[in-house]
């Protein structure tokens, strides 16, 4: 019975937070990945995109809020999730079109191009700011709980409660239903070849009468839906604050280079690698231990290995140790 | 119109500029923007170092100026003798515990032949150093916190001159700029860019949290000044004597008599710094340092050793940054960490040193004063123009107050636009590389 409450306290606490995490990130990460794949920078802006279109889905929530259009347990941004990619797809392919097709053209080395979407950031961070405000914005609604920690203890008469969020839910359900159409997209259709191909060989690509701007397109745009899906559910699962979508950037980056930068596989992979870590690491793991472990060693402190202030050094960490012992991340970077 | 004519007037735009603000505004803010952009144009001559003469991408800069800034207390703050009493033999023999641990695995690492034997013992030396390392450190740390926690709960400095801090500084981001430059110099430029942004957070983080190092986010007030200050001024009789025969009110004057003090301490850093960065520009390091940055491979053929090299003009470089740190908290009197943000102490910066004309040290300097006169100036221009776009809206629609209030953002957006003209039009900068 107590190792059963240990196990629930460890789902409860660590595993599906971790779980919803890990898809917010990996579906961050998955933008990461793309751009450099295809256009060959770190794209610096990755944070500030995914709080533009988050943006946009909040806005079109209150107005749909305010007119009563709704989901009814379900939160009403899901709806305005398809306007916001909308929005967020018009926004970048007018930044490309302004900003850095101009680069692409004259053939720019990667770092001028970090260094340019550096200015992109900058502007979207002013523009985000300039339109919804620095503070904090609420905009989930719906049913809180899909199980409730008193539901489940009293169907289960456990001493520990499960809770699951329905933003939880809903963040592992989209998260799936995207992973899935873009791998589908990218294997299985002729755009997705093609732009699996310019990743792999530029010149070759180009030689087979690939587009390359075409390819370019569509890598924006369908970065444009992951990114402004990522923001949603962060935003959903936790709250809507600009700067917080910048500080993502590290453990976004974090993720797509131990994955290995350019590997869709290996953004996924790496997303939950760093959000496990970062829970396991600055979770106060007493009330797991004090169930699992028999009655006379268990801890007396809180057991928690590096308090929760940390958990950007934690991803940091673990950046660090792939870049020394395999600089091309977990999975072959450098193909899609 | 001669290369040098042009750079001079430039420079004496920028002047203008400031004289202007002294006009329009007020002294007190034009010798402010003054100090901060002497302050700034270091930091510019540092990120010029590693990226104009060298080609590192370091988005870590604030983390840089903020150990700069630990040092001006960890320097210049007096001793707390009870929280060394209670807990801090303890906090130091834990971090050199620490320091022990990563060190012994570190020299498992390198000796131990490869195989499960090496990764076991590795792992083995990790947790346990952990263990005692928690174990020793964790009570110092609650002693320590625990004394006077409202105005003390630290180890307090060393009581010296706070000019002694800007040197030190300098030395703790070299540290720090040292152990990031060695795992991550030698990769692709885009992770040098990311560990260092991570290192910046990381620094940061730790600042915020330790209490027992500058009280966290409690804050260190009262950091001494390296001259007088306007109260003792202001009672001295013949300071009030001078301040009214030039006809200036004793209390104007004592501030202002304050910053221009701070003026020329910090224009003589910048001076010396400029100068050592002339020479070392001109000198057959400097060559090549930028025969590296233009061609690694051909460099490398030459017998130059690129990671070495790179690895040096990173730690000077950060140095640079974190003297600037220094002085930045020396001049506001008091550590802050809330108040380091990325953008601003980090980005700032790098659209200074664009601007201005990335390799030519010149051109920092003038792109930092430039940059930092338009960063304070924006938001009382933005905020002139958002009332003069919306003075034919009515008074108190929903609208107008709220493009009022959005004026504060208008500075990320303008240097952002400033940023990505200067690197269309001119991506050589104002004053570009000879």
């Amino acid at each position: 019975m107590d190792l059963l409450n240990a196990l629930v306290a460890l789902s409860n606490f660590v595993l599906i937070p971790a779980i919803a995490y890990g898809s917010q990130l990996a579906l961050g990460a998955l933008g990461v990945t793309l751009i450099y794949g295809i256009l060959r920078f770190s794209n610096f802006a990755h944070g500030d995109t995914m709080a533009f279109g988050a943006m946009i889905a909040v806005l079109v929530t209150w107005w749909m809020q305010s007119v009563g259009i709704g989901l009814g347990p379900l939160p009403t941004a899901l709806l305005a999730l398809p306007f916001a990619i909308l929005g967020c797809m018009a926004f970048l392919l007018l930044t490309d079109r302004m900003v850095y097709r101009f680069y692409r053209e004259q053939k720019a080395k990667p770092v001028i191009l970090v260094i340019v979407s550096m200015g992109v950031m900058f502007i979207t961070n002013g523009l985000v700011r300039f339109i919804i405000g620095p503070g904090d914005q609420r905009f989930s609604d719906g049913e809180r709980f899909i199980i409730s920690a008193r539901d489940f203890k009293a169907m289960t008469g456990l001493k520990e409660g499960l809770a699951i969020k329905t933003t939880q839910g809903i963040t592992v359900v989209v998260a799936v239903i995207c992973v899935a159409l873009l791998f589908w997209f990218l294997n299985r259709t002729r755009t997705g070849k093609s732009m699996r191909a310019y990743s792999d060989n530029e010149d070759l690509a180009l030689l087979s009468g690939i587009n390359p701007e075409r390819v370019v397109m569509y890598t924006w745009l369908i970065v444009a839906a992951l990114a402004t899906t990522a923001g949603v559910l962060y935003g959903l699962d936790k709250s809507y604050r600009p700067f917080v979508y910048f500080q993502l950037l590290l453990p976004i980056f974090a993720s797509a280079i131990v994955g290995g930068l350019g590997s869709p596989l290996g953004a996924i992979a790496g997303g939950f690698l760093i959000a496990f870590s970062e829970v396991l690491i600055t979770y106060a793991w007493k009330k797991v231990l004090v169930y699992a472990l028999p009655e006379g060693i268990e801890p007396t402190g809180l057991a928690q290995l590096l308090s929760t202030d940390y958990k950007f050094a934690v991803s940091f960490v673990i950046l660090l140790i792939v870049l020394l012992f395999r600089p091309t991340g977990l999975f072959k970077g450098q193909t899609i | 119109m001669s290369e040098s004519v042009r750079n001079t007037a430039l420079f004496a735009v920028v002047a203008g500029l400031i004289l202007l603000t002294g006009f329009m505004q007020s002294w007190n803010s034009a010798l402010f923007i003054l100090n901060m952009g002497l302050i700034s144009a270091i930091m510019a001559l540092g990120v010029n170092l590693q990226w104009g003469f060298a080609g590192l991408f370091n988005v870590g800069v604030m983390g840089f100026v903020a150990l700069g800034g630990l040092a001006a207390v960890l320097v210049s703050m007096q001793p707390v003798p009870e929280a060394w009493e209670q807990g801090g033999t303890g906090v130091i023999i834990g971090l050199l515990l620490g320091a022990a641990t990563v060190f012994a695995a570190v020299m498992v690492m390198s000796r131990m032949p490869k195989g499960r034997a090496r990764s076991v013992a590795v792992i083995a030396i990790l947790v346990i150093g952990f263990i005692i390392y928690r174990r020793v450190f964790d009570p110092s740390v609650l002693a320590v916190e625990s004394v006077n926690p409202a105005a003390e709960g630290y180890l307090g400095g060393l009581g010296l001159p706070v000019l002694v801090a800007w040197p030190v500084g300098g030395l703790l981001a070299a540290g720090a700029a040292w152990l990031i430059g060695k795992t991550a110099l030698g990769l692709r430029s885009d992770y040098l860019a990311i560990a260092t942004l991570g290192i910046a957070e990381i620094i940061i983080a730790v600042i915020k949290n330790e209490d027992w190092l500058a009280r966290g986010v409690k804050n260190v007030i009262g950091i001494p000044r390296p001259m007088a200050y306007e109260i003792d001024l202001q009672n001295t009789p013949s300071f009030v004597e001078t301040a009214n025969n030039i006809g200036l009110d004793p209390v104007i004057a004592s501030t202002l008599y304050v910053k221009l003090v701070y003026s020329a301490l910090f224009l003589v850093v910048l001076l010396l710094l400029l100068w050592m960065a002339q020479k070392a520009l001109h000198s057959p390091w400097g060559r090549m340092m930028r025969a590296i940055r233009d061609n690694e491979v051909a460099a490398e053929a030459m017998g130059k050793d690129v990671t070495r090299r790179h690895l040096q003009i990173f730690v000077l470089g950060s140095a640079i940054c974190g003297i600037a740190g220094a002085m930045i908290t020396t001049l506001d009197g008091q550590l802050t960490p809330g108040t380091y943000q990325p953008l601003r102490f980090t980005f700032l910066i790098w659209v200074m040193v664009i601007v201005g004309g990335s390799g030519n040290n010149f051109g920092a300097v003038l792109g930092a004063f430039l940059i930092w006169f338009l960063w304070v100036q924006v938001e009382p221009i933005g905020l002139w123009m958002m009332q003069m776009i919306t003075s034919g809206l009515p008074e108190g629609s929903g609208l107008k107050a709220h493009l009022i209030e959005s004026a504060a953002h208008m500075r990320l957006l303008t240097m952002g636009i400033v940023l990505l003209l200067v690197l269309r039009f001119s991506p050589r900068g104002l004053i570009p590389e000879r």
